[in-house]
């Protein structure tokens, strides 16, 4: 037995009958991250200490058969741009390079309540604004399947570690597809919840309005598992739902015949690789098998979703980026600073990679006087347009389904020198953030060796039925369960 | 409607942002700019007469906090990070002007 | 023929409201208080990564407040906003404040301008913002506390109405008295809870346009506000006559010598990109909460100087300067209604030696010995002619420095008035003795000097002769030295 290969549902199993302990559990899964990460670097830091410390405390709560969950003692990672008390948070970014966070993200401290076990902190494009991983400053991540490759992005660092069984689960972040587009590329499973569903407090913003915290696990099961755990009402955040949250769990089983697939015939147009087009269509067609109906949806302004996310990002980063200016906190650079702002232009010249520098110039640019109407207020409108095409093609279906990028993991390099074509690979994740409906990703076959991944998007806090539907998809496959050759 | 951003608005952003740029950085950008700029003129093409622009996207309304104090962080925590702190302060360079 | 000019005032007003915690976080808004910098802070109000902001319902209530108060109309549906530039004493290199959508806009605040006619200075809007952090200037470099960044901040806003120095002032002086009424600000200028900015122009008397203006900042006290306004109005008339351009610009004011100065040397990066708070989501007031907010406003100076007027017969400057503060309207009254003495008498009196003896020891109204009790029963004794106008100021202060019952202070001083003919009449058998060269003058027909008699009388008898009796008496006897 591998303990590392374990889904968190079967390690469970094991901590509670105490065939195994979450020490030893560890102690293999930390292993395995020391043995294998030099060779895809998908973390950014490991906590071997604070692992041990938490793993012993979670044997204890098993050992007195108190306050067990389903995550009590499992190891996980978490992308580098939640904030962790005491554990440097680095955004991937040399300007946190050295950052050790006075506080706890909201969802850290609800797993260190539930007596999960943190491992580590996870490579990522810097501050969120890559597609590939080759946005950190420190290194690039390499995909699993192919160290040649890249891992997709921007949370790159956790979904290879978990596609390489370094970690039982991590938290990964998704602005715009950050989480469904590296788990298509890592074969992981991911979800994206609901704008709200999870608290961002603790977690270094990139985009306000479409910032989504959402776990990355080896199946559906352990996804819905993870997302109860971190999900909910959080008082230091205002943007969090009130509504209650589902025992995910509980109604994975029932049964999804009779309910309807809406196959949007905007993201099935020229450009998608063969081998991921097939691979949908064949997913398709196990639903069908499985007795659901398939309904060709349209979302009309799917085409304008890539511009909207882009302008909406730039300019809310410009803004959440301000805050690194060198004088509370992170790098500092102040050699010859005649005054205040040379500390601030040395710093973020000298702390910020170039995507970074490229999008927050532009966030200001969409923002500033003359231009704000044309691009900042034109894309909230159109954004408008995007969540209504969501709302009116998801009242006569059940769910969408749809590729998670138009090609298989890429070549480390092959797009670096064109950020618009960079951009391009995000097209058929990003509508879902600015429209703020949840998505899963799940692993849906292979292309010429390569992972492909899916996404199912549902209605506003409808995990229910995105979890119901993946999970009755890895019934009936087994994509999910093969792991890379490492 | 197509239009070049040239180094001089390259530097004029770079300011606003407060990044230091050098000449050859603002040449690289312009060319950057240019091409995703146009990309998202394509924007123009729809019609956003009677749409209002999206606000909060959770519907959620008077979201508010009791007004109660509470403890604050500890001084030491807040210094431990900051780069230069002098008698409890963070301390910066001379400060010019207003804003 | 020369040109004279009309100066076109607007004022900003910041004012600091007064809750329990700060605008966005849990940390105390008692900055003043507290024991050292950078101790009233957490993760929000420093602009730590990932921190996020939650409103403070006391802020939201009070903002509504002061909206009503100045006869706004309160917007049910409110959004907050970023203000992005990047300066020390500003964490999160935007400041979180409303934009678009304020919580309360288009009211006016009547006035009265230099030649006392009314003036209705219209109130463009009032929004909600978070306060900056204090810096502190040393030689070479800065120090920033944090205390008070995130502290909730009102910024009111006139449209530019104000036609004179005095205009502006009174103004400024009626916000700060409804803030104090309404309890949401405590005036205290020194700590710097109310601050003003100008924005200046002139023309050409007559004219109507309106041409490049100033803006002073950080005006810190109604002197301020005053001298600066009247130095800026001077300086741009100057320019004028020069035939120069006045430059659209930013100044500080320099108390010490009394000039304004240029504080921007670089115009250009003055673009704060406002776009709507995405960690905030909006406001919308129902009508019905308005009115309960409604409900809790307090009379206002007017109604109250009105009634003042109405109810106690006073003239309307009397009204106005009982009403200049809650406090001592409420203390006024308090004294009217234990007392049995008309309420002007008890105006006199306050306006008179008791705000006297305010303002030359300084003491807080707040702080005063005196109960309106005691003072209601000084005020009767006078009324009954127990004791001399005289004695009871001798009385008053007494009781002002040290407290006292007013009973026991005349009893042990001894002052109680004597209407005693025997008594009097000896002391003035012995003053016209004493003064026969005066004697002579009245019985030549010069009656003013009975005035200088009685005078004469009350030193003798230390002011405890009932005045009228004292004099009844010295007529008399003056006229019997006629025959
Ligand atoms: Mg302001
Ligand atoms: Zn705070």
């Amino acid at each position: 037995m591998q303990l590392h290969n374990l889904t968190i549902r079967e390690a469970h199993e094991l901590l509670t009958t105490k065939k195994i302990s979450s020490v030893e559990l560890t102690q293999a899964t930390l292993q395995r991250a020391h043995e294998i990460d030099p060779k895809i670097k998908s973390y950014v830091t490991i906590t071997d200490d604070v692992a041990l410390k938490q793993a012993k405390q979670a044997d204890e709560r098993i050992a007195k058969g108190e306050n067990v969950t389903p995550l009590t003692g499992i190891p996980f990672a978490a992308k580098d741009c939640i904030s962790t008390r005491d554990i440097r948070t680095t955004c991937s970014s040399k300007i946190l390079e050295d950052y050790v966070p006075q506080y706890n993200a909201t969802v850290i401290n609800k797993l260190a309540d539930a007596g999960a076990v943190l491992m580590g902190k996870n490579n990522m494009d810097e501050f969120g604004m890559g597609s590939s991983c080759e946005n950190s400053a420190f290194f690039n991540t390499h995909n699993p399947w192919d160290l040649d490759r890249v891992p997709g992005g921007s949370s790159g660092g956790s979904a290879a570690a978990m596609s390489a069984s370094l970690c039982s689960f991590s938290l990964g972040e998704d602005t715009g597809g950050s989480v469904r587009m590296p788990a298509g590329f890592c074969n992981v499973t991911g979800i994206k919840p609901t704008y709200g569903r999870v608290s961002r407090y603790g977690l270094i913003s990139l985009v306000s309005s479409f910032d989504c915290i959402g776990p990355m696990t080896r199946d559906v099961y352990d996804c819905a598992t993870v997302l109860e755990t971190i999900a909910g009402h959080d008082e230091h955040d205002s943007t969090t739902f009130n509504s209650p949250v589902p025992q995910y769990n509980q109604n994975l089983n029932k049964s999804v015949k009779g309910m309807t697939i809406g196959i949007p015939k905007e993201y099935f147009v020229s450009g998608m690789e063969a081998g991921v087009e097939s691979s949908i269509q064949e997913a398709i067609r196990t639903y069908e098998k499985l007795g659901m109906k398939i309904q060709e949806v349209s979302l009309p302004n799917t085409q304008y979703a890539l511009p909207v996310y882009y302008l909406l990002l730039f300019a809310e980063a410009s803004s959440n980026l301000a805050r690194f200016d060198g004088t509370r906190f992170g790098l500092s650079i102040s050699e010859n600073a005649k005054d205040v702002i040379d500390i601030y232009l040395q710093t973020r010249h000298e702390g910020f990679g170039d995507e970074v520098k490229r999008r927050i110039m532009l966030g200001a640019y969409a923002l500033s006087a003359g231009y704000y109407d044309a691009y900042y207020l034109k894309a909230q409108k159109v954004r408008t347009l995007l969540r209504r095409d969501f709302e009116t093609a998801l009242a006569s279906v059940d769910i969408l389904l749809a590729p998670t990028c138009p090609t298989t993991a890429f070549k480390l390099g092959e797009k670096t020198n064109d950020p618009l074509e960079m951009y391009l690979s995000d097209i058929y994740v990003v509508a879902t953030n600015p429209a703020g409906v949840p998505a899963l990703a799940l692993p849906c076959g292979f292309s010429k060796g390569l992972p492909v991944g899916m996404q199912l998007i549902g209605k506003h806090l409808d995990e229910q039925t995105l979890f119901q539907v993946g999970h009755a998809y890895q019934q009936e496959t087994d994509w999910h369960k093969r792991l890379p050759p490492l | 409607m197509s239009q070049k951003i040239d180094t001089d608005m390259v530097k004029h952003v770079a300011h606003l942002v407060r990044l230091g740029i050098s000449e050859d950085e603002a040449q690289k950008f312009s060319g950057q700019f240019s091409s995703i700029i146009d990309y998202f003129n394509m924007l123009n093409e729809v019609d956003t007469d009677n749409v209002p622009p999206a606000s909060d996207i959770t519907n959620n309304t008077n979201v508010l906090r009791e007004d109660v104090a509470k403890p604050s962080m500890s001084r030491e925590e807040f210094l431990k990070n900051a780069p230069q702190s002098e008698r409890g302060y963070i301390k910066v360079p001379t400060v010019l002007g207003e804003e | 023929m020369k040109l004279t000019y009309e100066p076109v005032i607007g004022l900003e007003i910041h004012a600091e409201l007064q809750t329990n915690s700060k605008m966005f976080c849990a940390c105390s808004a008692d900055y003043s208080n507290a024991p050292e910098p950078n101790t009233f802070i957490c993760p929000v109000c420093t602009g730590l990564p990932g921190a996020l902001p939650v409103l403070n319902k006391k802020a939201i209530e009070q903002a509504t407040l002061v909206g009503l108060s100045l006869n706004c109309s309160i917007n049910e549906f409110n959004t907050f906003a970023r203000k992005n530039y990047f300066y020390p004493d500003l964490p999160k290199g935007y400041q979180i404040s409303q934009y678009e959508l304020p919580i309360a806009s288009k009211g006016y605040l009547d006035v009265l301008d230099d030649t006392e006619n009314p003036l209705r200075v219209v109130v463009r809007r009032v929004h909600i913002e978070e306060d900056t952090a204090k810096l502190a200037h040393e030689k070479n470099y800065a120090l920033v506390d944090f205390n008070r960044a995130g502290v909730p901040l009102l910024e009111i806003v006139s449209e530019p109405d104000m036609r004179t120095v005095e205009a502006a002032l009174s103004y400024a002086t009626k916000i700060r008295a409804i803030l104090r009424y309404l309890g949401v600000n405590s005036g205290d200028m020194e700590k710097g809870v109310l601050r003003f900015e100008a924005n200046i122009s002139v023309r050409p008397s007559g004219s109507s346009e309106l041409r490049k203006r100033t803006e002073i900042k950080n005006l810190n006290s109604f002197r301020a506000l005053t001298r600066a306004s009247a130095y800026e109005i001077d300086r741009q008339i100057k320019v004028y006559e020069s035939d120069g351009e006045v430059v659209q610009e930013t100044l500080g004011w320099d108390e010490a010598r009394g000039v304004t100065v240029s504080q921007r040397g670089k115009e250009d990066a003055h673009d704060y990109r406002y776009f709507p708070e995405p960690d905030l989501p909006p406001l919308q007031l129902d009508r019905t909460w308005i009115d309960s907010i409604k409900d809790q406003l307090p009379e206002l100076p007017d109604a109250k100087t009105q009634r003042f007027i109405k109810q106690y017969e006073l003239k309307r400057q009397e009204a106005i300067l009982l009403t200049s503060e809650k406090s001592l309207a409420d203390y006024f009254e308090g004294v009217v209604f234990k007392s049995n003495s008309p309420a002007k008498t008890i105006h006199s009196w306050i306006a008179g030696e008791f705000m006297r003896y305010m303002n030359d020891s300084g003491v807080a109204l707040e702080d005063i010995k005196l109960s309106a009790e005691q003072f209601a029963q000084l005020i009767d004794m006078v009324t009954d002619k127990t004791i001399s106008s005289n004695s009871a100021k001798v009385v008053l202060n007494e009781m002002l420095k040290s407290g006292g019952d007013p009973q026991e202070i005349v009893k042990a001083k001894n002052l109680a008035q004597v209407s005693d003919t025997g008594f009097i009449q000896e002391a003035i058998e012995k003053i016209l003795s004493d003064n026969p060269k005066e004697v002579e003058q009245f019985l030549a027909g010069k009656e003013t000097i009975v005035q200088w008699l009685m005078g004469q009388v009350a030193r003798a008898t230390k002011g405890k002769a009932d005045p009228n009796v004292a004099k009844e008496l010295l007529v008399k006897a003056l006229e019997a030295r006629r025959k």
